[in-house]
């Protein structure tokens, strides 16, 4: 018999696990414009999903649903087994860190951060320890009697996120929580907010549109446009496997080729492209009907760069002329142009200085790109 | 140190250039402090040198003569100055029981007025702020309307509408009720200070609404506030100054006012402004009637002190 398989750290391939946030055909519609069009979700408990999603693309009214600050046209929200529909905002079981941290001006760090426990009516004793434990997490202790004006923007993003968390809320909303630090800073939040989440299990829902954010935060990602979403997965899968071009163009770069099925083997599939002239060999089946016009979305840093031939020269190698390169230290970016004109990029790491014996790749220097038969996606859509 | 007209132009330079140059250089460097002269000069000039001239009467006696009161420096024999204050007129004040209780009087009008247009104007302000943009425009512009018509003329309005023979009696009489009196009442008025005072109140608290931040009303809901709560403990704080402000812009000018207690409350009411307008007109009494002015700016300069404080521990805070 085999061992149970272990979904502790992916609880959304557990068959018999039950979601913890339910979405189910949820619509908004503000007058004729529909931000959000009937959506279905499942989040399971201690996850940190994230919306992602370029704006208006209804990725925050999603997120004022779960809140309580919209309510949905039609369609039902269930968190922990009770249906919000009719819950008002006071009454959820979520607390949400705004984007622009909405810390009330007129009270101290200290207030902001007990006023969640006060309205619960939680005894004085108790709110002075439990502020003064959340205060000292995100380590702010020493500012307790400073108003919020005083604060730096680092600081204030801390204020909003220990007074969101204080009441031990069941899901944490977070509406692009690092949108407004600067790079450094947001880079060291990301991995707090990550160690914070770990610690509390909260589940965390987070909306972004920075999808560097969304893939070093979060378990699962939901790529949402225009009102839905366009798939649904880990950021590998999503990286990996998208499923259509837009979702392979929107995270990561990608050069996308159109071609056609000539050949669908049970292990492997041949797509013909006549722009560029190759073929690309897959090496997994596929349930396409040989014929069928698809695209090839190929990574930038899975295609090898050479200036000698690879291969049969034809299948899964193209040959073109360097256009562009771009030395970015760690790395290279290489534009190459292939036969019919367009540009194919390529990141190749810089794992050794360049010598005399081997020059490196030049500008207008002829060159043969290649990749692995595991490294090109065929998308239908 | 020498100016830098000196220290640049040399001396032997025709006097207008020298001038013209200071005067430039003075508008470069100084003119933060030449903008805040203009509008000090101008309240020097207009409101503080009428105040002093009444001020001066005020510490008069009264005379039969043109002006009716008595120099307050007088030149006896050569170059000995004489200088007459009359302090009896504020102490004729304080003993008369009549000014006392109208300044009492006064006050407890204009405060339960302003309370009256604090309930009122604070949904009003409220409604406008949260309505749609061209609601807004309409709705702003419907509450600075009567501005555009004379104030006496819709006090006049209010006369007939609330007259024994008015709209208002006339519909109750319709209804088949014994009419009621309303004219010459308290009132009428509280209706006719409340009526003219509302937008007052109103377009501060607009003013200050529309900057509030209305995310923090959803903060507050979402960590547990019910609507009324997250009303006392954010909306109000908020709004405070805004409260203040339209407050005191209600309070000040609704204590000395003359028109609504004269035309609405006819002799019934006894209000300052009526008392101050009967001593200048009808006794002819100079210094007593600057003494009643002088004593409300008083009364009424205390709660402009007070919000002034107020104000600048709010800035000092910002």
């Amino acid at each position: 018999m085999a061992a149970a398989p272990d979904y502790t750290d992916r609880p959304w391939m557990d068959p018999d696990a039950e979601p913890f946030i339910k979405v189910q055909s949820v619509s908004k519609h503000f007058g004729d414009f529909t931000a959000v069009d009937s959506v279905d979700l499942e989040i399971f408990k201690g996850e940190l999903f994230c919306l992602l999603g370029a704006s208006g693309c209804g990725k925050s009214t999603l997120l004022r649903m779960l809140a309580g600050f919209e309510t949905p046209s039609s369609g039902s929200i269930v968190i922990d087994g009770q249906n919000m529909n009719d819950v008002p905002p006071y009454e959820r079981p979520v607390n949400m860190m705004f984007q622009s941290y909405a810390l009330f001006p007129h009270m101290t760090v200290e207030k902001n951060v007990a006023y969640g426990l006060r309205r619960d009516g939680v005894a004085g004793d108790e709110i002075r320890q439990r502020v003064e434990d959340m205060l000292s997490m995100v380590e702010l202790s020493q500012f307790a009697r400073r108003k919020p004006h005083q604060l730096s923007g680092g600081q204030k993003q801390r204020v909003a996120l220990a007074r969101s968390l204080i009441k031990q809320p069941k899901v944490l909303l977070l509406d692009e929580p690092l949108g407004a630090l600067d790079k450094r800073l947001r880079d060291q939040t990301q991995y707090e907010l990550m160690n914070i989440q770990e610690r509390l299990g909260v589940t965390f829902v987070v909306v972004t549109h920075d999808q560097e954010e969304a893939m070093t935060l979060s378990t699962r990602i939901a790529i949402m446009d225009a009102g839905r979403f366009m798939q649904i997965g880990t950021p590998t899968e999503i990286y990996e496997f998208p499923n259509s071009r837009v979702v392979a163009n929107f995270i990561g770069n990608a050069n996308m080729f159109a071609g056609r099925i000539i050949e669908n083997g049970p292990d492997h599939v041949i797509v013909e492209s006549k722009q560029p002239d190759c073929e690309f060999y897959i090496d997994h089946g596929m349930s396409i009907p040989e014929g069928t016009k698809v695209w090839v979305a190929l990574r930038p840093e899975k295609v090898h760069i050479s200036k000698e031939p690879a291969g049969d020269g034809k299948t899964n190698t193209i040959k073109g002329m360097v256009h562009d390169i771009g030395y970015l230290g760690g790395s290279s970016t290489y534009r190459v142009q292939i036969g019919g004109g367009e540009l194919v990029e390529i990141t190749s790491p810089n794992q050794q200085r360049p010598k005399e014996a081997k020059p490196p790749i030049d500008w207008d220097e002829e060159v043969y790109l290649s990749w692995e038969p595991s490294s090109s996606v065929v998308l239908t859509k | 140190m020498s100016t830098p007209a000196e220290a640049l132009l040399p001396s032997e330079a025709p006097f207008w250039k020298r001038a013209l140059y200071w005067i430039t250089h003075l508008l470069q460097t100084q003119w933060r402090r030449l903008v805040l002269y203009v509008p000090f000069a101008w309240l020097l000039f207009f409101f503080l040198a009428p105040f002093f001239f009444v001020l001066k009467i005020s510490l008069a006696e009264t005379t039969i003569a043109s002006p009716p009161y008595t120099p307050m420096i007088e030149w006896i024999d050569e170059g000995v100055m004489h200088v007459r204050l009359v302090i009896d007129n504020f102490a004729y004040l304080w003993e008369d029981d009549l000014y006392v209780n109208t300044y009492l009087n006064s006050i407890k009008i204009s405060s339960i007025s302003t309370i009256l247009c604090l309930l009122i104007g604070y949904p009003i302000a409220y409604a406008i702020v949260r309505s749609n943009h061209t609601t807004k425009h309409i709705l702003l512009m419907l509450i600075i309307l009567p501005f555009w018509t004379s104030f006496l003329l819709r006090v006049y309005a209010w006369m007939g509408i609330l007259a024994d023979q008015g709209l208002i009696n006339d519909f109750i009489k319709w209804l088949g009720f014994e009419p009621i009196r309303l004219l010459y009442t308290h009132t009428a008025v509280y209706i006719g200070i409340v009526y003219t005072y509302v937008p007052f109140m109103i377009l501060p608290l607009y003013a200050n609404m529309e900057k509030l931040d209305w995310e923090l009303l959803e903060a507050a809901a979402d960590l547990g506030a019910k609507p009324m709560t997250t009303f006392l403990t954010v909306t109000l704080p908020m709004t405070a100054p805004g409260i203040l402000a339209g407050s005191l812009l209600v309070f000040i000018p609704a204590t000395g006012e003359y028109v609504i207690p004269d035309l609405l409350g006819g002799g019934n009411v006894l209000m300052i402004g009526r008392v101050l307008y009967n001593e200048f007109n009808a006794n002819i009494d100079w210094p007593v009637a600057s003494a009643v002015a002088i004593a409300l700016l008083l009364v009424l300069v205390l709660p402009m002190m007070l919000y002034q404080h107020v104000q600048g521990k709010e800035t000092e805070g910002k």
